[in-house]
Order: structure tokens, then sequence, then C-alpha cells
């Protein structure tokens, strides 16, 4: 595969940048491959990239029902940092930061990784004490992470109205100066085109209609365009998770829900850090475009229309508007809604199902976008032994019943 | 953004009303006896399903009744409102 260069788009403008090559292939599925990946999202095409590229194996297609990065994957804030609580969150998300850190060079793609720093408000002494607490941890795990005063966050951030009698006032933030944001889009397209060039099968517009189950071992799959015969494959669909279980007939501990995000019209910069408060559930960030990228809330009722409620909107935005008056004057050009699946104590599901041969990673819910390389990067690994990694080991469908869940749920609410 | 039906108030905007997810889910009536695996299942696993699911609500910014709803998933239409302890209405998305 010719790489990218600076010398390549030279020499591409001069006809017109019409005869660039293609990024990958689009072949028919063949009849039977070693694995299968279900979900051509970001974890998904990570999976194969690192299946074919860490451990050698690449007779292996990703099925993807639509196009490459329709999902959330498509559809998120953009949003990368890796200050979790807890060990095994701390792990992973640290683990996937390190990855982004390379992740251009490694792909020879612009992901357009930024690590512009992410600031988490605090609004009132319970926020304050627990920022500080979870700063302390997240330190003690080896990850960066800082403690901003009113004042120093005004100079992180001069659009932030920090007045004491405003509606959320602000009393201090933590940072992570590593973190930030990367281009969604391009994450799903360098993760394909180098899991195909490795030999992998990248098959759009072809949907997972059944299983083949064989005496409780899975033995392939039912699609819109055939069977396709596998005895490994890993499920990565995001919020369509309890749909293929239900085919594989199991049950799981997730609900599917609507979240939303919406942009501005583009401005001059004036905002260059991502602003984040789990109190008000805002998140900001401005584009390279010049549109502040902003995340809602979700709607607590299941649903699949990829559309959330308007209340959910009028909510955040007024929020917003008190944090950050300039907004007010501002246009909202459009908002959409992804999907997300979400487990009781908020932490992913990595690892074996009850069908033998079928594995899982899903439940990334409203925060999985940063966890792309690392979540393909241990669930390639989860494939390629039959065994979860020591990465993938406490994230297990089974804590459930085992009871040793990762509640991220009271340790990092809603923020993403 | 749905107007949804409360049996007593009539119909009125979602806003006033919040979801409390899968209705028809009976607590184990001997916990005791169950294994880990069927009390996990009572606890954590949700039908979760694209299509008709059955759940409740409550209309907490009116009369603060609780109720059940069948509602398409993919469409976001409510088929059905009906009271809490009735059986599940047949109904076609
Ligand atoms: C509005 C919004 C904002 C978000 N903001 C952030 C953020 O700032 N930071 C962050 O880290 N995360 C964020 N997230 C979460 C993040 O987007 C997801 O966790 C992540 O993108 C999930 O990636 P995925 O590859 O698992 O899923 P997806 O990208 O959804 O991919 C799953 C794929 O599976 C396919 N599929 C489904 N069913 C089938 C089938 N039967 N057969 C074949 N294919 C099938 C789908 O078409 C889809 O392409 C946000 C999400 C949303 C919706
Ligand atoms: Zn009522």
């Amino acid at each position: 595969m010719p790489g990218y260069s600076a010398f390549t788009l030279v020499r591409n403008a001069l006809s017109y940048h019409e005869n660039w090559q293609r990024a990958w292939r689009s072949p028919e599925p063949r009849p039977e491959y070693d694995i299968l990946v279900i979900g051509g999202g970001g974890h998904g095409l990570a999976t194969a990239y690192y299946l074919a590229r860490e451990h050698g194996i690449n007779n292996v297609a990703v099925l993807e029902k639509g196009w490459i990065g329709g999902g959330n994957t498509g559809r998120n804030t953009t949003i990368v940092r890796s200050n979790y609580l807890w060990d095994e969150s701390a792990a992973i998300y640290e683990h996937s930061l390190k990855l982004w850190e390379g992740l251009s060079q490694e792909l020879n793609f612009n992901v357009m990784f930024s690590q512009r720093g992410v600031m988490n408000l605090a609004h009132n002494l319970h926020d304050w004490r627990e920022l500080n607490r979870r700063v302390h941890a997240i330190r003690l795990n080896g990850i960066d992470s800082e403690i901003l005063n009113a004042r120093q966050v005004k100079e992180e951030a001069p659009i932030l109205n920090v007045s004491r009698d405003s509606r959320y006032p602000i009393i201090g933030a933590s940072m992570q100066r590593r973190g930030g944001t990367a281009r969604h889009d391009a994450v799903a397209w360098g993760y394909a085109r180098g899991a195909d060039a490795r030999g992998v099968d990248i098959i759009q517009n072809c949907e997972v209609t059944g299983f083949v189950i064989d005496n409780g071992k899975v033995a392939g799959v039912e699609t819109t365009r055939g069977r396709i015969k596998a005895g490994r494959i890993g499920v990565v669909v995001a919020g369509h998770s309890s749909v293929l279980a239900e085919m594989a007939g199991f049950r799981m501990p997730v609900e599917s829900n609507p979240l939303q995000a919406l942009v501005s019209d583009p401005i001059k910069p004036v905002l260059d850090c991502v602003v984040m408060s789990s109190a008000v559930h805002v998140y900001v960030s401005q584009s390279d475009r010049g549109e502040f990228v902003i995340g809602a809330g979700s709607d607590a009722h299941v649903s699949y229309s990829q559309r959330g409620s308007f209340d959910i909107i009028e909510g955040i935005m007024g929020a917003l508007c008190e944090l950050v008056p300039m907004v007010s004057r501002m246009k909202l050009m459009r908002q959409w809604g992804g999907i997300v699946d979400v487990t009781p104590d908020r932490s992913p599901i990595i690892g074996k199902t009850p069908v033998e041969g079928l594995f899982i990673n899903c439940a990334w819910g409203t925060g999985g976008f940063k966890s792309t390389p690392g979540s393909g990067h241990a669930f390639a690994a989860t494939l390629a032994a039959g065994e979860p990694n020591d990465m993938a080991g406490p994230f297990t469908l089974d804590r459930f019943r085992t009871g040793f869940l990762i509640d991220e749920a009271g340790a990092a609410a809603v923020a993403h | 953004m749905f107007l949804i039906e409360c049996p007593w108030c009539g119909p009125r905007s979602q806003t006033e009303f919040h979801c409390h997810g899968e209705a028809h889910i009976a607590r184990p009536k001997y916990p005791d006896a169950v294994s880990d695996a069927e009390w996990a299942d009572y606890v954590f696993n949700r039908s979760n399903t694209k299509g008709v699911i059955y759940e409740r609500w409550v209309h907490n910014h009116g009369c603060r009744r609780w109720f059940n709803v069948a509602r398409d998933t993919v469409s976001d239409r409510i088929l059905a409102v009906y009271r809490v302890g009735g059986k599940r209405p047949e109904v076609t998305p």
C-alpha cells in the first residue's frame, strides 16, 4: 500500500486530487474466515487491525451493516482522556491514551489527535472535595492530573463565567493536559486502511441476522449477504449488543439509550481546551473549523431511534448559557443522536459469552471513543488467545454474577 | 419528545414524566433459593428490546402516579398505556 506523505500530496495535486488510490478494498465475503468481527465502528476496526498487526492473524473479516464509522464512532464529541478513578479503568484508558499519542504515525493516517487538555469543573463544595480525591487517586496510578483554582480556570478558558454570583459558580477544576480531542472519522478510516493493507476484508452493507451455533459452540453467522463460517467471532456493535445477544440466545445487563450532541456556527478561536461539567451535564470544545462541539445528556428510556428528546437540549443549552454567556448569541447548526449501550456500573464488557467461541466487546456507553485503540488492542489479544488478557480480564460479563463490579457510575458520574 | 397519555391526567408532555425502565420484572419469591446467576438476571439483565418494550413511567410533575406503557423503541411510538399490575397488552408496532 502506498503511504501518505507530503510528496504524494504534491504529486496528487498535479492531477487535481482525482487519482488517489482507494484507502481499502471492497471485497466479496469469502465463505469462511478464522475470525469474524461484527461491527465496523472504531472498536471493531481497531480489533481487526491489532489482530493482523500484533497477532499475525489476517484471515479476518469485519462485517458492518451500514458504512464503517456510521455508528457512535461518527456521532461522538471526540473527547479523549484517561483520568478514571478505579485501577481497572485507569489501566485500560491510560493504555489507550498512550496508543493515541502515537496513532497518526502508527497508522500513517492523520487522526488529528490534539492534546489540548481536558478540564472538569467543580461548582460546589461536594464537587470540589470529590474532584480533589479523584485527582490524587488518579496521580497515584501514575496518570497526569492537576488541580486549578478559579483564577487559573479563567486563565485557561477566559470565556467561562467565574463570577461568584453566577448560577453555577466555578470553584476550581481538574485538568488532564494529555487529554484532548481527535478526528472521529479518521480513526475509523485509519484503522480500516491499516487492517485492509494487512489482508483483513472489510465488508460493508452486510448485516448479521443470526448465528450458526453447533452444540453450544459458534460456527458462523447468517448475514444479508449469505452465511459466513468462523469458529471464533467478536461482537462489537455498541447500541445493538442486546439484539445480537438475543440472536445468540443470552441476555445482557445493558440498556440502549439515545445520547445527543450539537454544533454551533463557526467562530474565531476562543476556546483551546475541553471544558466539562458533570454537575450540569455540559461538555464543550471548539473544533478546528471553529464550531463549538457540545455534548448533551442521555435520555432515560430505551430507544433505537437515534434521536433524543428536545428537553435534553433545552436543559443543556440553559446551563451552557450560564457557564459561557457568549453562547447565548450563537446559533446551533446541527444536532444528532447516537444509541449508547450502558451497564449498571457504567463500565464496559470485554470477554467471553455463554456461547463458546463467541466473544463480546461492548457497553462503552457514553464514553468509549477515547478507548478505541486500547479496547481494540485488548480485544484482539482476547480473540487471538481465546482468553481475556490482563487488561480485559476485570471487564468480564461474569462480574454481574460474581459481584466484582467496576463502579464508574459513582466515580465518574455522567462525564465522558 | 413524546406526548404521553397519563391514565389519570390525559395527554401531557414527556418532560412531566420520568421513565423507570422495564416493567413486569418480578423479584424472586425466595431469594435464598435462587442461584447467583438467577439473582444477577433479576437485578441486572434487561430485555432492552429493539421493537415493542413494556416499561414503567411515573408522572412526577403531575399526579405522581405510576403506570405502564407499551412502546416501539424503533419509532418511539407509544402503542398502549395500561395500569401497573395489568397484563401486557397485545400490540403491533
Ligand atoms: C452523542 C455522543 C457523544 C459521545 N461523546 C463521546 C466523547 O466525547 N468521548 C468518548 O470517549 N466517547 C463518546 N461517546 C461514546 C462513543 O461514541 C462510543 O463509546 C464509541 O464510539 C463506540 O464505538 P464502537 O465502535 O463500539 O461502536 P459504533 O461506532 O456504534 O459501531 C458499532 C457498529 O456496529 C454496527 N452494527 C450494529 N448491528 C449490526 C449487525 N447486526 N451486523 C453488522 N453490523 C452491525 C453498526 O452499524 C455500527 O457501525 C459519545 C457517544 C455519543 C452518541
Ligand atoms: Zn398524571
